[in-house]
């Protein structure tokens, strides 16, 4: 059984991705999406959310990065990017979405 | 300009997420549109409303970023970044967009609009404000 998670809320805004992150099983996937984007940020007291999840794997969308102004060079280490074509691949090779807002 | 009022818009929200970000600004343009004194401070993650190179062609949604160049031009020049939200989030004013009004009393020369104040000048600042309106 693996999940994909989305996460579409700032963590500076909302707790939602570390209560995402509490409750995820090891080797989840969460694909961070809309305002969820800000939190893959590097250099922020909130990126330690992200950086200390090394059970799970991260991607953001990138067409969400672009609206926001965010470059894909400042995203934390490891924090994969993907388009459309890559959330529609995730949510197939997962066996079920859960989406955290 | 007896009549004007002291007007602090603040914004607190990231562009797109939610309309807040949006509204704020239609607001903010038509309130300056009446000769008021307006002012703007964009904290927590508001901050974000003024990041650069924002580039929505692939979500379909309207970037409206650029229109916040256009302040300047309503006399909106008041425009307070509170430090700590920006450190907070790893960003410093680079990141963020430069907004510039002319001084007409200085031969139209350009000057910054915007100011990045701590939370404890940012208190005093809502202080002096007759009317805040948050987004």
């Amino acid at each position: 059984m693996s999940i994909l998670h989305t996460v579409n809320k700032s963590t500076y805004e909302r707790d939602t991705l570390e209560a995402c992150v509490r409750l995820a099983a090891k080797g989840g996937s969460v694909l961070l999406i809309e305002d969820g984007v800000y939190s893959a940020m590097s250099g922020g007291n909130k990126s330690s959310v992200i950086e200390n999840a090394k059970d799970l794997s991260f991607y953001v969308l990138g067409p969400d990065i672009k609206a926001r102004g965010l470059s894909e060079d400042r995203l934390i280490d490891g924090v994969k990017v993907v388009d459309y074509k890559g959330f529609v691949e995730l949510s197939v090779s997962n066996d079920s979405v859960s989406a955290w807002l | 300009m007896s009549d004007a009022k002291k007007f602090m818009y603040i914004n607190r929200k990231a562009p797109y997420g939610t309309i807040y970000a949006w509204e704020s600004l239609e607001v903010v343009l038509i309130g300056a549109a009446f000769d008021q004194e307006v002012s703007l401070a964009f904290v927590d993650d508001g901050v974000y409303q003024l990041m650069k190179g924002q580039d929505t062609t692939e979500v379909g949604i309207k970037n409206f970023s650029p229109t916040y160049a256009a302040l300047g031009d309503y006399d909106v020049n008041k425009i307070y970044i509170e430090k700590e939200s920006l450190e907070a989030r790893g960003l410093t004013l680079d990141d963020l967009q430069h907004l510039v009004w002319e001084d007409e009393d200085e031969d139209w020369a350009e000057k910054d609009s915007i100011r990045v104040v701590t939370s404890a000048e940012l208190a005093e600042i809502f202080e002096q404000q007759d009317i805040t309106l948050s987004f």
